[in-house]
């Protein structure tokens, strides 16, 4: 009986904290709420949609000169034969917005007819460019991290301190100056040479991606080398001992036992890199965070706009953190 | 088949230890000699310099006519040769037992799947575990994890195989069914270096008992000698724990 109202007791207290957790929740939205309402602030949530996908008007436009011939209805779209000296052309607009009639002088460059076209918004363009940026960069941060990690353990000087030097380099200088490092300085260098050989130079995404990368890969480098450390020497003697070289040692035996171990931490450093990849925007790379404030200038909706800035962040992070998780369950299971 | 001449290793770190003074010792084919000695003196850096684990820091050793200690020779080539049994098994935690069989099989032998993996249950059968191919390591006894580590040596076809102490690590019921395995392969006529505490699977097998102390060979000779009257005064201490 005791113990009985001992454990109920324990309940009750319990079930009062997870209550006051969700009034910490509610009170907090509710003090936002009420402070904005202070300075007049109107939320306009259904602003924000538009922003993801909007229904654009798209001009057909006439690319030579001479008269509309004919202007006909052909199912749901409208066909316009424009003749000119220099031969005819065949215009399709979807739907039946024509602002030329038939007969009418067509000069190049006049719209013929206007259709609305569903296309992505700046805030998923944006999106979209922070996945990208995100993905290329861990995929070379790990290339890089798995090389540098290699090259850290190896016996070989050369190799072990210009590892050492990239890792600590990397690792003691803020990011944002690596990618003003990148674009102003190495940037500069590499797209004259370019030029001066002819070539287009490369845009700032390049540069952008290239930064993240870098920055990654020594963090993946550290771990990398911790995780092969990690690894009972007997594993090394072992597959030595059957005839196998270093590489085919690392390769089968060392390394997807090190990464199998170093995936969570790698998980956190990749999260990181998503959330990193806002800084980019300072060098003309509209990703998440810059296509917000481009959005927040001309909508003036700072409140809406930023919070769902960060819900996106929120959501790849989480996404990121997932798939991670199931790929180490998915290995553990085996 | 092993042909060691004046072998002297000595380690500098964490402090200097002579592991090995002056080894010189010769291993004829299908030979089974047995290495004992206390903790200490010298028995697995001799085994390990034999597969080149450890580089002997002067002296020569021969393996089936290739001297190991020429930079030029390809050292890989000569493990692929020599299998090595350890203490702790050494298996691959992340392959399966019929993939830690293979593994060597394809990336070193070039072997075919199909060829590894005949070879594989060929010798998981004659260990006793096929029924255990598709399992990890870790679901495994102590005795079947060896088992399975001497069929993966035993795979690449070796023409010596090195025994590092491959039953200390077990509980006690489990002892028997390595030795029975390291039996019968002695029968079959295998070359082995066996570093063992088993002073009964000594007396069995062995063509040859080598006692080592403080990193010298100090008394080898047939099991006979060695259990009826030993000479040194070492061996006779040593045995006279041991025993
Ligand atoms: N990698 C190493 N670094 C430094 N010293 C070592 C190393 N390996 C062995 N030694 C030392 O060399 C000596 C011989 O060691 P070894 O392991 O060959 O002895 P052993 O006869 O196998 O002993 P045990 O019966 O305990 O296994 C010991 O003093 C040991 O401390
Ligand atoms: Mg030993």
């Amino acid at each position: 009986m005791n113990s009985n109202t001992n454990i109920k007791r324990k309940k009750d207290g319990y079930y009062f904290w997870v209550g006051v957790f969700f009034f910490i929740l509610i009170g907090a939205g509710a003090l936002l709420w009420y402070s904005a309402l202070q300075i007049d602030y109107t939320w306009r949530w259904y602003m924000v949609p538009r922003y993801f996908v909007a229904n654009v008007e798209t001009e057909v436009k006439s690319e030579i000169e001479g008269d509309a011939v004919s202007v006909t209805q052909k199912g749901e779209n409208t066909v316009i034969l424009v003749k000119g000296p220099d031969g005819s052309e065949e215009y399709i607009v979807p739907g039946n917005d024509i602002r030329i009639g038939e007969g009418d002088i067509i000069y190049a460059g006049d719209t013929l007819g206007v259709y609305k076209k569903w296309q992505a918004g700046i805030l998923l363009q944006g999106l979209w460019l922070t996945m990208k940026v995100s993905i290329i960069a861990i995929v070379f941060g790990i290339v890089i991290g798995m090389f540098a990690g290699l090259a850290r353990v190896s016996a070989n000087p050369a190799l072990k301190w210009t590892s050492v030097t990239y890792i600590e380099l990397i690792r003691g200088s803020p990011l944002l100056v690596q990618i003003f490092i990148w674009y102003f300085v190495l940037g500069t260098l590499i797209n004259t040479l370019l030029t001066k050989n002819g070539l287009p130079d490369l845009p700032p995404l390049w540069y952008g991606v290239a930064a993240l990368a870098c920055f990654t890969g020594a963090y993946v480098a550290e771990m990398v080398r911790a995780g092969i450390q990690s690894i009972h020497r007997g594993q090394t003697e072992a597959s030595r001992s059957l005839g196998m070289n270093y590489i085919q040692s690392m390769t089968y035996v060392i390394l997807p036992q090190a990464m199998l171990r170093i995936l969570p931490p790698l998980a956190g450093q990749f999260i990181s890199l998503v959330k990193d990849s806002s800084l980019l925007g300072i060098i003309a790379i509209r990703e998440l965070t810059k296509a917000t404030r481009e959005v927040v200038t001309t909508s003036l909706q700072p409140f809406e706009l930023w919070f769902v800035c960060a819900l996106l962040y929120l959501i790849l992070t989480f996404s990121l953190s997932m798939f991670v998780q199931y790929l180490e369950r998915r290995t553990l299971i085996q | 088949m092993i042909d060691a001449k004046n072998v002297y290793k000595t380690f500098y770190v964490p402090h200097e230890v002579q592991a090995l003074v002056d080894v010189t010792n010769k291993i004829e084919a299908g030979e089974v000699v047995v290495v004992i000695g206390p903790s200490g003196s010298g028995k697995s850096t001799f085994l390990r310099c034999l597969n080149h684990l450890e580089e002997a820091n002067s002296g020569q050793i021969f393996i089936d006519g290739v001297d190991i200690l020429d930079p030029k020779t390809d050292i890989n080539r000569v493990r692929a040769e020599v299998g090595m049994v350890f203490q702790s098994f050494n298996l691959f935690p992340h392959k399966s037992v019929l993939e830690n069989v293979t593994l060597a099989q394809r990336v070193v032998r070039k072997r075919s799947k199909e060829e590894a993996a005949e070879t594989a249950m060929a010798l998981l059968r004659k260990v006793g575990i096929d029924d255990k191919a598709n399992v990890y390591p870790d679901q495994l006894s102590g005795g079947q994890q060896q088992r399975v580590a001497i069929a993966r040596a035993l795979a690449m076809n070796p023409k010596i195989m090195l025994f590092d102490e491959p039953t200390s690590a077990l509980d006690p019921e489990m002892v028997g069914e390595v030795l029975d395995v390291m039996k019968s392969l002695a029968k079959e006529g295998m070359t082995m270096v066996v570093v063992t505490h088993e002073m009964g699977f000594a007396r069995e097998v062995a063509d040859r008992v080598i006692f080592m102390d403080n990193g010298a060979i100090v008394e080898e000779g047939t099991p006979d000698h060695f259990f009826t009257n030993p000479t040194n005064d070492r061996t006779k201490l040593f045995l006279s724990q041991i025993l």
